[in-house]
């Protein structure tokens, strides 16, 4: 409810890639020790890796000598080249091996730098951003698109420094051996670059499509999931999976497609350099026979490009690396540079000490033109307690959500102890108000985890006064693992009122100095209620409290009650003030209340 | 973004945020498990002629690529060295070597493609049938599972098994090539392939060495991330809560070791893996070292020739490159297993209610529902309902009243057949429901649900869910009739507005009326209703009770009430206790009964919900004590 709509869509710009892969080797950047150790393993590689034709080059031609000239035979001249050989092999395999690790360890250390960027990211995101993106879509970025960047750099990064400095230092060898022959053998470079360059950016695309569309799909299985008992109520479970089967069937399309591409392109690859090759023998079988070149030198040819044949291979899994990394780097970068609208002015300062005095002076907030609140004033100190009734949409939470700047007004100002909330550090505003929601989220951790979520350094004995105050301390007392026992996927499942009374120890047991419960007792039966209430009098003494209710009896006893409607404040008084003056307040405890008079 | 504050900061002792808290490596260290692998075979039968195809492409795939060399040493050894001249043989052999690459590229693509193809298929069959499975499973077992945990079989597990589908296929092709490649090299020369193929032996056994270590640090790379994972999600979901507590420092700071943990995990499992490149590359080299020696002196012996020497060559490049492969094929393996085994857990879950052989539609019923001696309950030997008889009549309705643990839900549960009973039985328009179709019963039988579920989409989608005959007209006159149109019309959008998550962006109160709305859209003959308790402010509760009564005209309703207008509105009431049906009549009739019900409602409270059970505990002894 409330909020704010702001534009959260990625837009699919194709020229934003090179932007978004400079980003990311600027991250690579900073792993410096690891990028010079993997670009001098890259040195070394390359060196080896063209040393073996060489090598196989000169051993084929003293072969053919002997064959030839029938010259005495050298055998120390094979044995010296069989362990050269040897050696650049397995050299050429340290080196490779070395720079591979560098690439997947900087590869990782990104992974590890962008999930703690998110992880902070999406911690100081306002709600006006989380209400407004499927938390399914956050958790696939956090998933899938972490991944894809970091596969990114793992597969292709010094890969392709690698891949160029092979072919560079390659065909200046070759090319310096023998012009023609040279050329031919790497006739196949300009045309797998250009397949690469135009597959690359297909894929990109179609790698968008198809993490918007898996987003799709997670939503529809998610909300199936989550909505069961309307599934099976509605015995819609062929209309559930028709719904399934779109979706599903239009991930299928888009991933088909890839497949299209990927083979066409892996398969275009290979036979190009194929073709190559079959150049060199044709165009060289010639020139030997023509007694231009030595059967040791077309071996050297054939060797190289026997080398060659394993990268060529591996340049369709590094394309389909960068494409992703690029869709994937695009909605990961996105949600980083998301500006989060709630912010700190610049000399916040921290107001841990603060009485807890608020006040709302001509406070408007309104979101998509639409108005939701005008004119809020009122004053709340500690020791007091203020009671905000009103029907549904009149702009209670709103009001709730304003205090600790989980929204900010539109026009208008809420200060504490007259300082205004956005001139206080938001770390301290937060430790000074408390808001208990109606349906408050629990962790996946102990019972006594979950009452110290707000302070884990609480003693037991603050968490066992909490549960106390919040009569759930017997229930807890009486469970096996008592405080230790886990809550939500392998623990208990609490009822509506029990989890709400858990919340409410949540909060409370941080001694905030404005405390709000924001209808955070709809599912508490109205003794325990009131039970609750009778403790919290005394916990809550020194502090300014605010009650939102539907349950008049919950609100009775405030100092100040104001009925809000239409986002305005239509009456406010004491209860008995409010009574007699018959207007809507009176009406509602009328309706309320009347079984009782009856 | 701060690592260290102080001591205190780093070990908060009651916090924790990792969700996963044991891993199992039975079932997580296996590479291979053979019901997993059969299982899973079962989902490429329908793709039996693809796989036809693909096979034969994978067969003239590498055949094309063992003959390439082959060509090459004929051309060396008969065109170049022999001849030496542009003759006959030199071009035949020359365009036999592009007809070979031709068949390479075709045989290529075509394997490709089909592989592709039906893994992205196998990979969609395979999370369907997951999905329509858990559309049928109890709901009791839907109640203990948690959505994300379910998704994350529906999402990742099934990733694995495609990523598992990709490596065994190219696997296969890799195991064909090698075996095409030492056919050739024995046939080429014996004496020289022995020599290359002696260093298989010496490889095998590093593996053997090398495994155990290996799938240790496999295993803890994918253990760890699957505990960041967990800790990410969660924070999503919680981050209101985060937010709202400033939990945000410490988390941060216990994600960052979880994170971290994964990160030298990772960094341990690729040093495993990258280990074994100087170790395939070490031996290239001892067989390209042995060819260079060997293929020399059998040369200068007259034994060999040279071309053949060349194709060794290069069959040793195209030799060694899969076995490389193979390293990381093992943690694809390893994984596969590990998902396979929490995918088909899932599908396994047996199916409680299913519709009998022969069994016939619901049609033209009256609306009257019959529970004949029902006893029923969720633990074995704990029944919740012990041996119920009530009638309802058509068209009327009925509040079920009665303190927590008292029946009611379980009533409304069995009348949609969402369990099946123990004993007895539940006859609806004179059929037992265990005798007639689901889907009839369903087309006959709505309900309306406590929390009101709402679908991603717009309001006129939701509306009419699962009727999508339904036409826009009548989903207007649905709304009209609960109330809802003021509010609708108002929306940005009106209708076709579009609904955010689970409805967030409207009140409780409106997604309640949305939801009874839907109902009416549905017409079903018999109406359930679990009524809101407290998630419909008073306020709006006139709106509701208007609704309702617009809701249950001309149906049979079956309500369970907790509110005393609506109790009072009922054509009669049923007081449930323990299990047992203690008092029935319409409102006057129980408050001049003097039972449970009239003891309740002269506690004076606006709903029978807000009675503590102490005082009902107190009011049923002192009716024990009357009777007595």
């Amino acid at each position: 409810m409330n909020t704010k709509k702001i534009d959260f869509s990625i837009t699919n710009n194709p020229d934003s890639a090179s932007g978004t892969y400079i980003r990311i080797i600027m991250m690579g950047l900073k792993y410096k020790l690891l990028l010079v150790l993997g670009i001098i393993s890259i040195f070394f590689a390359v060196g080896f890796q063209l040393w073996m034709p060489i090598l196989i080059g000169n051993g084929v031609e003293n072969i053919s000598k002997i064959v030839t000239n029938s010259n005495q035979v050298d055998q120390s001249q094979f044995i010296l080249i069989g362990i050269y050989l040897l050696l650049a092999s397995s050299m050429r395999g340290v080196f490779t091996g070395l720079y591979n690790y560098m690439g997947e360890s900087i590869g990782q250390h990104i992974g590890y730098e962008l999930r703690l960027l998110y992880y902070e990211k999406l911690q100081r995101l306002s709600f006006s951003y989380h209400s407004n993106i499927h938390s399914g879509d956050l958790i696939t970025r956090a998933l899938l698109d972490i991944e894809g960047v970091s596969m990114f750099v793992r597969t292709a990064f010094l890969r392709t420094i690698f891949l160029i400095l092979l072919l560079g230092i390659g065909m200046y060898m070759v090319i310096n051996t023998d012009l023609v022959l040279g050329l031919l053998s790497l006739s196949f470079v300009p045309f797998a670059g250009w397949r690469s360059i135009s597959t690359r950016l297909q894929l990109r695309t179609s790698w968008y499509k198809l993490q918007e569309k898996m987003s799709t799909l997670t939503k529809v299985m998610d909300e199936n999931m989550a909505g069961i008992r309307v599934v099976r109520s509605f015995f819609s479970q062929k209309f559930e999976m028709r719904k399934f089967d779109k979706a599903s069937k239009e991930t299928l399309n888009i991933a088909n497609e890839q497949v299209e591409i990927r083979s066409i392109n892996i398969s275009l690859i290979s036979t190009s350099f194929l073709i190559s090759m079959g150049l060199v023998i044709w165009i060289g079988g010639i020139k030997v026979i023509q007694g231009n070149m030595t059967i040791g030198e077309l071996a050297t040819f054939l060797a190289f490009m026997s080398i060659l044949q394993a990268p060529v291979r591996m340049l369709g899994m590094m394309v389909n690396a960068f494409a992703r990394g690029a869709a994937s780097g695009g909605r990961l970068f996105a949600v980083l540079d998301m500006d989060p609208e709630i912010k700190e002015s610049k000399n916040a300062k921290d107001l841990s000490n603060a009485k807890g005095i608020l006040k709302f002076n001509n406070v408007n907030f309104g979101y998509e033109g639409e108005r939701t609140l005008t004119n809020i004033n009122f004053e709340a100190t500690p020791g007091h307690t203020i009671g905000i009734v009103g029907p549904p949409g009149s702009g209670k939470s709103t009001i709730a959500h304003l205090i600790p700047r989980f929204y900010d007004p539109t026009s208008g100002s809420i200060t504490i102890d007259n300082v205004d909330i956005k001139d206080i550090t938001l770390e301290s505003l937060r430790h000074l108000v408390s808001v208990v929601e109606q349906d408050s989220f629990l962790f996946t951790a102990s019972i006594d985890q979950n009452v110290a979520y707000g302070n884990p350094w609480a003693e037991d004995r603050d968490v066992e006064v909490a549960t106390k105050n919040t009569q759930l301390y017997n229930y807890i007392a009486n469970l096996p693992n008592k405080f230790n026992t886990m809550v939500g996927e392998r623990g208990v499942s609490l009822s509506g009122g029990q989890r709400q009374r858990l919340s409410i120890a949540r909060s409370i047991l941080l001694k905030p100095k404005i405390i709000i419960f924001d209808d955070s007792t709809s599912a508490v039966d109205a003794a325990t209620e009131q039970k609750i209430r009778i403790a919290l009098r005394e916990a809550t003494k020194s502090r300014t409290s605010i009650i939102i209710s539907h349950r008049l009896s919950s609100l009775m006893h405030a100092d100040e009650i104001i009925f809000l409607e239409f986002g305005k404040i239509q009456e406010r008084g004491t209860h008995e003030e409010l009574i007699s003056k018959g207007g809507k307040y009176s009406e509602l405890y009328e309706l309320q209340i009347r079984p009782k008079v009856n | 973004m701060q690592k260290s504050e102080n001591k205190k900061q780093n070990n908060p002792p009651k916090a924790s945020i990792k969700r996963n808290t044991f891993f199992d490596e039975e079932i997580f260290g296996t590479a291979y498990d053979q019901k997993i692998v059969k299982r899973f075979g079962k989902y490429l039968k329908p793709f039996k002629k693809q796989i036809i195809y693909a096979i034969i492409a994978v067969i003239f795939f590498s055949i094309s690529s063992v003959l390439l060399p082959l060509i090459v040493k004929y051309t060396i050894d008969s065109a170049l060295i022999e001849n030496n001249t542009v003759d006959k043989i030199f071009v035949f052999c020359i365009a036999a070597f592009f007809v070979g690459i031709l068949i390479n590229f075709i045989s290529g693509y075509l394997q490709e493609m089909i592989i592709g193809k039906v893994g992205e298929k196998v990979l969609i069959d395979l999370r369907r049938s997951m999905f329509e499975h858990l559309q049928r499973v109890s709901l009791s077992f839907m109640d203990k599972t948690e959505v994300g945990r379910m998704m994350s079989r529906l999402q990742g597990d099934v990733a694995a098994l495609q990523e598992f589908l990709h490596t065994i296929t190219i696997g296969i092709g890799d195991l064909l090539l090698i075996i095409g490649i030492i056919f050739a090299l024995f046939f080429l020369d014996w004496k020289l392939a022995i020599m290359m193929v002696g260093v298989i032996p010496v490889l095998l056994l590093v593996r053997i060495l090398w495994l155990p270590y290996a799938r240790r640090a496999f295993l803890k790379s994918r253990v760890t991330a699957s505990i960041v994972s967990g800790a990410l999600s969660e924070n999503i979901n919680g981050v209101r809560a985060v937010q709202g507590l400033t939990r945000e420092k410490v988390n941060y700071s216990l994600f960052d070791v979880l994170a971290h943990d994964n990160l030298k995990a990772q960094n341990k499992a690729t040093r495993y893996s990258v280990i074994m490149m100087p170790i395939v590359d070490t031996l290239t080299g001892i067989s390209l070292s042995v060819i260079t020696i060997g293929g020399g002196l059998l040369i200068t012996n007259g034994s060999l020739q040279i071309g053949t020497l060349v194709a060794f060559i290069l069959y040793v490049q195209r030799f060694f490159d899969p076995i490389r492969a193979l390293t990381m094929h093992y943690s694809v393996f390893q994984r596969a297993m590990a998902s396979g085994e929490r995918i088909f857990e899932i599908i396994d879950v047996p199916v409680d209610v299913k519709d009998k052989r022969g069994a016939k539609k619901l049609t033209n019923i009256d609306g009257s529902i019959i529970f004949n001696n029902v006893t029923f309950g969720y633990v074995e030997n704990q029944p919740v309902l012990k041996n119920i008889s009530f009638n309802i009549d058509p068209g009327e309705t009925v509040a079920l009243v009665g303190p927590t643990g008292s029946g009611k839900t379980s009533i409304t549960s069995l009348t949609h057949r969402f369990y099946d009973v123990w004993d007895g039985e539940i006859i609806i328009g004179g059929k037992d429901i265990r005798s007639v179709t689901q889907k009839s019963l369903g087309e006959n039988v709505g309900m309306v649900l406590q929390e009101p579920f709402l679908f991603t989409g717009s309001i006129l989608d939701n509306i009419k869910y699962s009727h999508t005959k339904a036409t826009r007209a009548d989903v207007v006159e649905a709304s009209k009739a609960v109330g809802a149109h003021d509010f609708i019309m108002k929306l940005p959008n009106t209708y076709d507005t579009l609904l955010e998550q689970r409805g967030s962006n409207i009140s409780l109160g409106q997604r309640q009326l949305l939801s009874f709305a839907r109902a009416i859209v549905a017409d079903t003959k018999i109406l359930i209703l679990d009524e809101a308790t407290a998630s419909i402010d008073s306020y709006t509760e006139m709106l509701i009770q208007r609704a309702l009564a617009k809701l249950l005209q001309n149906r049979t309703g079956m309500v369970i009430a907790h509110r005393l207008a609506t109790i009072r509105g009922a054509d009669r009431i049923i007081v449930l206790q323990e299990g047992k049906i203690i008092e029935t009549g319409n409102h006057d009739e129980l408050v001049s009964l003097g039972g449970l019900y009239s003891k309740m409602y002269s506690l004076n409270y606006s709903s029978f919900d807000d009675i503590p059970d102490e005082l009902i505990k107190s009011a049923s002894i002192e009716l024990n004590e009357e009777t007595t």
